[in-house]
């Protein structure tokens, strides 16, 4: 059989898979290519099939109908299926997965020992020094925080030298606290590794600070792919967990204000102020606006307290069913906007849609 | 002190319980992977026969597993079509029925401990890029070492202890059926105390002996996680 397809890079995946029966079935329904390169998270709420997904490109799992190629090499296609053992995969947990019976050490050289490849201690102490663990590795598993067991968890994985890593929720078992500690560990990864890891998560925060790409799964199916920035500001996709929307703006550092302690981020051709945090100058951040912290007004005010007043067009009114306001779509400059006014305030204003107003940035969160 | 019977009789119950243990945990291994994961509608009748054995009087047991030995029954049948005579008042046929009698004792221990282990370390360790084999040996064997080191020993210890079974299909042969409970009877049915006395007190110690180290074996409680 020719296991080889003739296209690209990246991972082409098509799984179709049914669950159970009655009110508790599941039904999975996907098609998608993913890319070669950079982290691609798989976000979605609980039961929506991401970690599914996942689980059927390690083959732990096996959709009836489908196939699974990456790089162009056959996993899964019609009767073939390649044992997970068998697949070059690096595949991180949601809870701690090290073997009870081994030091930190016999974890991470157990992966290594059936390897595919790589064998050089080179690359062992690269990752002990990268995931922070060389004092760990004597300790067995059960001595060890549960930040301590993903980072040595996560080394493991990469130690198999993987074609793509996969990561299942890798922080949900872990406290807010321990989260961050680990977070930086991930983004100093994403520099670090040139495989394309998957990255499924229901946590905004991480896939904002963590992924270049998104795919958004609900109930079992694809709802939208694409950059995060695009994806996130989607109006139809919540941005915290009380469900308000907005936008993700990508933009630099620019410069760094010491007087008021505020930076410059720009964003596109926008300019935006921010208080100062530990960012650099010419450092790529990533803020969230939510549509709840943009308000609309015909002109300039300049006697508001509000710093962040941009020029912008409007592109849309959507009314909503449930509330008594409407989100308003912007356009300021190359950058949208979403806001969410009340009826009577877009009535008052006459908001239409090609109407110039200024909006309002009233705070945003920076990630990254 | 312990006479040359007796001696004999011992050594016939080690050799006949080693067999019978090793025999069972090649069989009784797979069978408990096959309960712990399974969805089959079948796991609860499979594992109510191999429990059978746990409420069944022995005697019953012995009963009808002469009749399936004895030269018209099926297996006598079968083990005499293939040039092994009747397994009848045999060290064998011994084997067989003790096999039988003692599977739930070592079932069950293998059940509880893999369906402790569950399946996360075995995905973990295909991840890792271990096979099947690999798979058991360096993963299930180590996690689930208690677990087979008490199915041994319930075993070993089971066979040891059986009485009923051997008596209806193996008899009393020296150096053949005559195991130390067969023994031990005749002892007593000879007003033979003494004698009686070294091998029922060797098999309290025996067993007193066995039960600790199963006992030492389990991990204490107090094993601390740290957070």
């Amino acid at each position: 059989m020719d296991n080889t397809a003739s296209q690209n890079t990246g991972l082409d995946l098509r799984f179709q898979l049914m669950r159970g029966n009655g009110a508790d079935a599941f039904a999975l329904d996907i098609d998608v290519t993913l890319p070669g390169s950079g982290i691609t998270a798989l976000f979605g709420p609980s039961g929506s099939g991401k970690t599914t997904v996942l689980r059927c490109i390690a083959g732990l799992e096996r959709a009836q109908i489908g196939h699974c190629y990456l790089n162009g090499q056959c996993w899964q296609r019609d009767d073939y299926f390649l044992a997970t053992h068998r697949r070059a995969i690096g595949y991180v947990f949601q809870e701690s997965s090290l073997f009870p019976h081994l030091s930190a050490e016999g974890n991470l050289r157990y992966g290594m020992k059936r390897g595919r490849r790589s064998k050089d201690n080179r690359h062992f102490c690269e990752l002990v020094e990268l995931m922070d663990i060389g004092s760990l590795l004597g300790r067995l598993p059960h001595t060890l925080s549960g930040g301590e067991r993903q980072r040595v968890a996560i080394a493991r994985a990469l130690l198999v030298a993987p074609d793509i890593l996969l990561m299942d929720e890798p922080l949900a078992a872990l406290d807010t606290r321990r989260r961050l500690d680990i977070l930086p560990y991930l983004e100093s990864l994403r520099s670090e590794l040139k495989v394309p890891v998957i990255y499924v998560s229901h946590a905004i925060d991480e896939v904002m600070r963590l992924a270049d790409g998104a795919v958004i799964l609900e109930q079992g199916k694809v709802v939208a792919q694409g950059s995060v920035a695009d994806v996130f500001s989607s109006p139809d996709i919540p941005l915290d967990a009380d469900g308000s929307t907005g936008v993700i703006w990508e933009g630099v550092v620019s410069s760094v204000d010491n007087q008021w302690q505020l930076m410059n981020i720009r964003c596109g051709d926008m300019d935006t102020w921010l208080p100062a945090s530990e960012h650099q100058v010419g450092q790529r951040v990533r803020m969230r606006i939510l549509a709840r912290d943009v308000s609309v007004a015909l002109s300039d005010h300049t006697d508001s307290s509000i710093v962040n007043r941009l020029p912008a067009t409007v592109t849309d009114i959507v009314e909503s069913t449930t509330e008594p306001t409407v989100l308003i779509h912007l356009k300021a400059g190359r950058q949208t906007l979403l806001a969410h006014v009340t009826r009577r305030s877009a009535e008052h204003l006459k908001l239409h849609v090609g109407s110039r107003v200024w909006a309002q940035i009233k705070s945003a969160a920076i990630s990254r | 002190m312990l006479s040359h019977s007796d001696l004999s009789a011992i050594w016939l119950t080690a050799q006949l319980a080693s067999t019978v243990t090793a025999v069972l945990l090649v069989i009784g291994t797979p069978i408990a992977w096959w309960l712990a994961h399974t969805h089959s509608w079948w796991r609860r009748p499979v594992a109510a026969i191999i429990a059978m054995p746990l409420v069944l009087p022995p005697t019953v047991m012995g009963f009808y597993l002469l009749l399936f030995m004895a030269p018209q029954g099926w297996l006598g049948q079968l083990t005499q079509s293939l040039g092994m005579g009747s397994l009848v008042f045999t060290f064998w046929g011994l084997v067989v029925g003790s096999v039988i009698y003692s599977l739930p004792f070592v079932v069950q221990p293998l059940y509880n401990a893999l369906l402790a282990l569950g399946e996360r370390p075995l995905e973990v360790a295909a991840t890792l890029g271990a096979g099947p084999w690999d798979r058991f040996v360096s993963v299930v064997l180590p996690m689930a070492r208690s677990g087979f080191i008490t199915a041994a020993a319930l075993g070993f210890a089971h066979t040891v202890g059986e009485f009923g079974v051997v008596l209806m299909i193996g008899g009393n042969i020296p150096e053949e059926t005559r195991v130390i409970s067969v023994l031990l009877y005749d002892h007593v049915e000879a007003l033979d105390y003494a004698r009686a006395h070294w091998l029922s007190g060797g098999l309290v110690v025996f067993s007193f002996l066995l039960l600790l180290m199963l006992y030492g074996l389990q991990k204490t409680p107090s094993a601390s996680r740290a957070h």
